[in-house]
């Protein structure tokens, strides 16, 4: 691999991660050991947490909850979107509301939620659907709503089935809005699924963060969270990588 | 005549379906009143709240502290933008923070907090801050790239410095989508300050609603959690009426 235009395309991402590291270690040396771990020692702390044969249930059970909690959004997203989107009066009454819902802090209604679902992983699965399925829902009424009417027009006029005029027409063109909402919404979910792990639960990442902070046990707080945040902001440029080659073929 | 077209009408029926559906589910028991308390009694309880002032001190602690997040994040996030609207290469370097941004879990960092300024109200107000900051920056950005060329040829032709650019065109110009970034900031600010009182607390909201919670005191959670999000409503509807306003006075939707 050539290395110049190899930095060049990713020098906003270096130049970010270095500035992030960077701070990291002078705040570090601000604040000690009290509070924090230095750059180095928590890679090395994560390296210990990912030896250790009892993390693993927990990663499975974020990772499971989390998955289930995506599903449910997408697929009710999706479903939700696409009957909005293609009914002009259903969806005047119904999307102001889904925005209303969408600027509301869900926080609030976890406790009803875990009244509803108790204290196991269907209540956090729950939680991290209501934050996901909003935003997908919003943005697929839009791409429904903005493929352009001349490519409806010529499938008409070729004749397509109603097959063929999805395949080809209707999914083709609405596909990158669509994507865009289920990565926003891959990110609200993750949140979500977290949250309601924080809040109230027995096992998953977010109830060893919680056990973490009560025994003050800095470098797991620390490890944890830094993995959290590397699984997200990668998963997340992924997909966010696709999403901008979508757009661009569009 | 715009405001009761046919739409709001139905929407107000559904809303009110819904809640009459509530009542008769809870009524009738499908609903068991350990889960929740029908929309009725959760009225008249909501009414016994704000008329006891019992919890007063715990809603003014969380409103204020949200005020206080949600304007620092205002202040800072329009700075910020401006000031990284003016250079291209930083943003392109932020670009991938804010991309992914929101995917992080920003309350992994309130146990940091925590350790650092004590069990207070600090930690709270920067994790509601941090949540709060760069939806502000990002909509800053979004309405900066949209002020039309011509306003800025005009401020060149009458000298402005670029601080009176952006005091009198730019910032001005972007305002609705500022308030597109406000109207986040402030469930992001609710969002911080209840969800770090759920967490760990001494007092506020959260506090309250977690410790009703777990003494199945459905009275008070339930009201309390009404009035956040009655709370949330009513700032939300008057961001979203001025931006209106100023969208339309452009004549734009």
């Amino acid at each position: 691999m050539n290395f110049i235009p190899f930095y060049q395309r990713w020098r906003g991402t270096i130049l970010l991660i270095l500035a992030l590291v960077i701070g990291w270690q002078l705040l570090y040396a601000a604040i000690g050991e009290v509070a924090m771990r230095s750059p180095l020692e928590t890679l090395h702390d994560s390296f210990v947490l990912l030896a250790k044969p009892s993390f693993w249930p927990h990663v499975q059970e974020t990772l499971a909850a989390f998955a289930m909690a995506l599903v449910i959004a997408v697929v009710s997203g999706l479903v939700i979107g696409l009957a909005l989107g293609f009914n002009r009066l259903a969806n005047e009454v119904m999307e102001p509301m889904l925005v209303a819902f969408y600027a509301l802090p869900k926080v609030t209604l976890y406790p009803i939620i875990l009244l509803s679902f108790g204290l196991g992983i269907s209540a956090k699965v729950a939680f991290g659907a209501i934050h996901g399925v909003v935003p997908i829902a919003l943005f697929t009424i839009n791409a429904v709503r903005n493929i352009k009417p001349i490519l409806i027009k010529t499938g008409r006029v070729m004749n397509f089935s109603a097959w063929d005029m999805s395949r080809r027409v209707l999914i083709p063109a609405a596909l990158p809005e669509i994507f865009s909402g289920i990565r926003v919404g891959f990110a609200l979910t993750l949140i979500g699924t977290l949250l309601g792990e924080m809040f109230a639960s027995q096992r998953g990442l977010g109830y060893m963060l919680m056990t973490a902070i009560g025994l003050h046990n800095v470098e797991t707080i620390m490890a944890v969270t830094f993995m959290l945040i590397v699984f997200a902001a990668a998963i997340s440029s992924i997909l966010l990588a696709i999403d901008r080659r979508l757009h661009k073929r569009a | 005549m715009r405001f009761f077209g046919k739409a709001a009408l139905l929407r107000i029926a559904v809303v009110l379906a819904l809640i009459a559906l509530l009542e008769l589910l809870c009524r009738t028991g499908v609903i068991d009143n350990f889960t929740m308390p029908p929309p009725s009694r959760i009225a008249q309880d909501f009414w016994h709240l704000l008329i006891a002032g019992k919890h007063f001190a715990a809603i003014l602690k969380t409103l204020g502290n949200a005020a206080i997040a949600f304007g620092l994040a205002i202040v800072v996030g329009i700075i910020a933008g401006a000031v990284i609207h003016g250079f291209a290469g930083l943003r392109e370097a932020l670009e991938p923070l804010f991309a992914t941004y929101y995917a992080v879990p920003v309350f992994a960092f309130y146990p940091l907090l925590i350790v650092l300024f004590g069990l207070g109200e600090i930690p709270q107000i920067i994790i509601a801050f941090m949540l709060g900051v760069i939806a502000v920056i990002m909509n800053t950005l979004n309405g900066l790239d949209r002020v039309p060329r011509v306003l800025l040829k005009t401020a060149r032709v009458n000298r402005l410095t670029p601080s009176e650019t952006a005091l009198r065109i730019t910032l001005p110009y972007a305002t609705p989508y500022v308030l597109t970034g406000a109207k986040l900031a402030i469930a992001y600010a609710l969002i911080g300050i209840i969800g770090s009182e759920f967490i760990m607390s001494k007092g506020g909201m959260g506090f309250e609603i977690a410790f009703a919670y777990t003494n199945f005191d459905n009275a008070t959670m339930y009201p309390l959690i009404l009035l956040i999000l009655v709370a949330s409503i009513a700032a939300n509807s008057v961001l979203g009426y001025w931006e209106r306003t100023l969208l339309g006075r452009r004549g734009q939707q």
